[in-house]
């Protein structure tokens, strides 16, 4: 097994091996989660840094909660209770992180590119991206791939499924970090994917992007998919700029209770959450037995829990997880 | 020295030291010959197969180098008044001498911008003393806004022989028309930073794979092209003349080509960063690389390389851009675009450029001279033929010698090169303006 990389920046960092480790160090964590006290002593000792420059308190208290299972001391970092609004530049941010001795820091940020900054000026301190413009969010491309596993059975079984599996990511891939993400992950478990979006909310090249096939016509795909992920669609994009009209992106891309009557029995709906019920997907649709969204939720945890451990976590206590 | 500023803004030196250029061969527009250049009271006062050294004389070794006319940079940000924390006249100039120019074209994008009598003054007489002649362009509209023109002709009698609203294209067709107009008669060219703003967005790099893949907001080559070709109509319709800045695109140097063959009269000048790097150099994320127009995909750099030698681009210009450590350490799209470039253009030029030293130099030195009308054919002292009686703007340059580029050692006050630890070939070795050696042995003497 090659060493797990020194950070967790883009889904590219990870080989199909390191992937279907992060799954299988996440079940057991799954089983520390189900126990009336879930902590594990793992992380004992160290010191986690969550250093979110955009909010989201669903993604924070996931990573955070995460730390706090594995006893790791924790520390969030929020840009408005800091020196960043004072004028402190990014740099220095990042390099007090290091300098106050922090093991690991989980990065969120506005702007593409700023955990992979972050990781070339530290040295000691490993750098997880939860989310960078429009650039990747792997954690959550990884409890996706985590969630689809367990609905299709779990553990090796559940793995074998992805091999030729349909996967239809819906809506606005321009601008989502979570579908270059989830994109790399399914494929680089053997899945197919297929992207349905008008075409300005689909990046402006696919050149070397691993898809099977680009559509604008959803019902055409939706009969042979084994999986829809849906993507949020922000309201502003239905101002006329990227779409002209929201009740038009529904028509054309949502997942109206009429298209959720195409799918094949047994296949499975995702969406990163939050939902925007009744653009991407209808109300009734989001709470059908074959949406996942909860469990996404809840998968959330022990996923960036192995991912923790898997940065932060061997030489200590390693292989204490590992089957 | 006794420097003064002559009524075109431009120093006059009086009496310089005597200087004897020994053992390189001379190449300027009339050709190549084996020559020692003597230089006098700040002028060429013989060239001849062999000078014996007057007494008192510098001798300036040129064994194996190429004595030249000084460089001439149609593009350079030297950012004074209003951010000398990045760059001052006094080290933009420092930086321009160390890589052989005598002169440089100020843009106009300061703070405040040069669109007034005033603010021009101002520049003309920060830069009495500077190490090289700097040529003040002046914004074409008033606060380089796009909404009413500049003073053009009280500029024009200053000195100002370019107008340019550079950082930005003048969006609107019908201003810029009106401009090409107002132009007419003053002896004047006008010259765009061709972006069309409602493409380019809030792009932060080329528009393509790279950008799709990093996640990064980019623009598409259409948004330079459409202002290209929309400037080449409005040349064709009023019979002006136009110099387009730093092409960046196949579709841009086709356009300008046509045009060109179709006898308009527009002139266009790359850069040595459009010609040397590609989009791809954005994988780290790091806004060195970060630049406007942004760096493009390897066939654009080709095309320009092609275009550079047929003939269809006239000038490699720096665009120098120099920008303080702090602003280079911001996420990728919210750091300002920009790179240096004065220390470099000529190596790079030497290094990546399939062309003979006598073709660098016209794109260096008299051609971009000519287009700036700081030539002697326009009453200039730069980019002549280096002849008894012209002026003392001279570069030594060591086209064999390598050098491995090192951001904090160059000269301007800024670090942002994206050259960093790059080898090169092609160095500067001496650099004289207006008869005083204000680089020898690559070292900066003021
Ligand atoms: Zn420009």
């Amino acid at each position: 097994m090659s060493p797990f990389p020194a950070h967790l920046l883009s889904m590219d960092d990870l080989g199909t091996e390191e992937i279907v480790e992060v799954l299988e160090v996440a079940d057991s964590f799954v089983e520390v989660g189900r126990r009336a006290n879930p902590k594990v002593p793992t992380l004992r000792g160290r010191t986690v840094a969550t250093l979110f420059f955009e909010d989201s308190t669903r993604t924070r208290m996931s990573f955070e909660t995460a730390a706090k299972r594995m006893s790791a001391d924790v520390l969030s970092f929020a840009p408005g209770s800091s020196s960043v609004k004072k004028g402190e530049s990014l740099r220095d941010t990042i390099e007090t992180i290091e300098a106050i001795g922090i093991d690991g820091v989980i990065i969120r940020h506005a702007s593409s590119g700023v955990p992979a900054r972050a990781a070339g000026w530290l040295d000691h301190c490993s750098v997880i991206n939860a989310g960078d413009g429009w650039h990747q969010h792997p954690t959550q491309a990884l409890l996706d791939l985590y969630t689809v596993r367990q609905a299709f059975g779990g553990g090796d079984s559940g793995l074998a499924r992805f091999e030729g599996m349909q996967v239809v990511i819906v809506g606005d891939i321009r601008h989502s970090r979570v579908a270059r993400s989830q994109i790399t992950a399914y494929t680089a478990l053997g899945a197919e994917v297929t992207l349905v979006a008008p075409t300005t909310l689909l990046p402006p090249s696919l050149e070397g992007w691993p898809v099977t096939s680009v559509t604008q016509h959803l019902d055409d795909v939706l009969p042979k998919a084994d999986v829809v992920s849906l993507l949020r669609v922000q309201s502003e994009r239905g101002s006329g700029e990227f779409v002209p009209t929201l009740r038009e992106y529904t028509a054309d891309y949502g997942l109206t209770a009429r298209r959720a009557t195409m799918l094949q029995p047994g296949a499975f709906i995702l969406h990163p959450g939050p939902i925007v019920r009744g653009v991407e997907i209808a109300s009734e649709v989001a709470e059908l037995p074959a949406a996942l969204i909860t469990d996404q939720v809840s998968n959330g945890v022990a996923v960036r829990m192995a991912v923790l451990f898997l940065l932060l976590g061997q030489g200590t206590l390693g292989g204490a997880h590992r089957g | 020295m006794g420097h003064t500023v002559g009524d075109r803004g431009e120093s006059v030196t009086g009496a310089g030291p005597t200087l004897v250029i020994r053992g390189g061969t001379v190449v300027d527009q009339s050709g190549e010959r084996r020559a020692d250049v003597l230089i006098a009271e700040g002028r060429v006062a013989a060239v001849e197969s062999r000078i014996a050294r007057p007494r008192g004389a510098v001798v300036l070794e040129a064994d194996g180098c190429v004595v030249a006319p000084g460089l001439v940079d149609l593009h350079t940000h030297l950012r004074e008044p209003g951010r000398e924390e990045s760059e001052t006249i006094e080290t933009g100039t420092r930086a321009a001498s160390l890589g052989g120019f005598t002169a440089v074209v100020a843009m106009p994008n300061t703070e405040p911008a040069l669109d007034s009598a005033e603010a021009v003054r101002n520049v003309q007489e920060l830069a009495v003393g500077a190490s090289a002649h700097v040529a003040v362009a002046g914004a074409i509209t008033v606060g380089r806004a796009g909404e009413r023109l500049a003073p053009m002709s009280e500029l024009a009698a200053l000195g100002v022989r370019l107008f340019t609203d550079d950082g930005a294209g003048v969006q609107s067709a019908g201003l810029m028309r009106r401009a090409l107009d107002y132009a007419t008669g003053l002896g004047v060219t006008l010259a765009q930073h061709c972006e069309d703003r409602t493409l380019a967005g809030d792009g932060a790099m080329h528009e393509g794979a790279w950008s799709s893949r990093l996640g990064i907001p980019g623009m598409p080559a259409a948004a330079e092209e459409v202002m290209v070709a929309r400037d080449i109509a409005l040349v064709r319709a009023l019979g002006a003349r136009m110099h387009f800045l730093h092409l960046s695109t196949t579709g841009s140097v086709d356009l300008v080509r046509r045009a060109k063959s179709e006898g308009l009269a527009v002139t266009a000048e790359a850069a040595p960063h459009h010609f040397s790097l590609t989009d791809g150099r954005t994988a780290d994320y790091d806004p060195v690389f970060k630049v406007n127009p942004p760096l493009r995909p390897q066939a654009d750099v080709d095309a320009l390389k092609a275009g550079l030698a047929d003939g269809t681009i006239d000038a490699i210009a720096t665009d120098h851009a120099p920008h303080a450590p702090e602003l280079k350490d911001l996420p990728f799209d919210q750091a300002p675009p920009g790179m240096l470039g004065l220390q470099t253009a000529l190596s790079l030029a030497i290094s990546e450029l399939d062309l003979p030293v006598a073709r660098i130099l016209a794109l260096l030195s008299w051609q971009p001279a000519s287009i700036c009308g700081l030539d002697p054919v326009h009453g200039g002292d730069q980019g002549g033929a280096i002849v008894p009686g012209a002026a003392g703007n001279i570069c030594v340059i060591d086209p064999t010698a390598t050098w491995t580029v090192e951001a904090s050692m160059l000269a301007s006050r800024s670090r942002n090169s994206p050259y960093d630890g790059r080898k090169l070939t092609g160095r500067v070795r001496h650099t004289v303006f207006r008869g005083e050696p204000v680089v020898i042995d690559a070292e900066a003497q003021r």
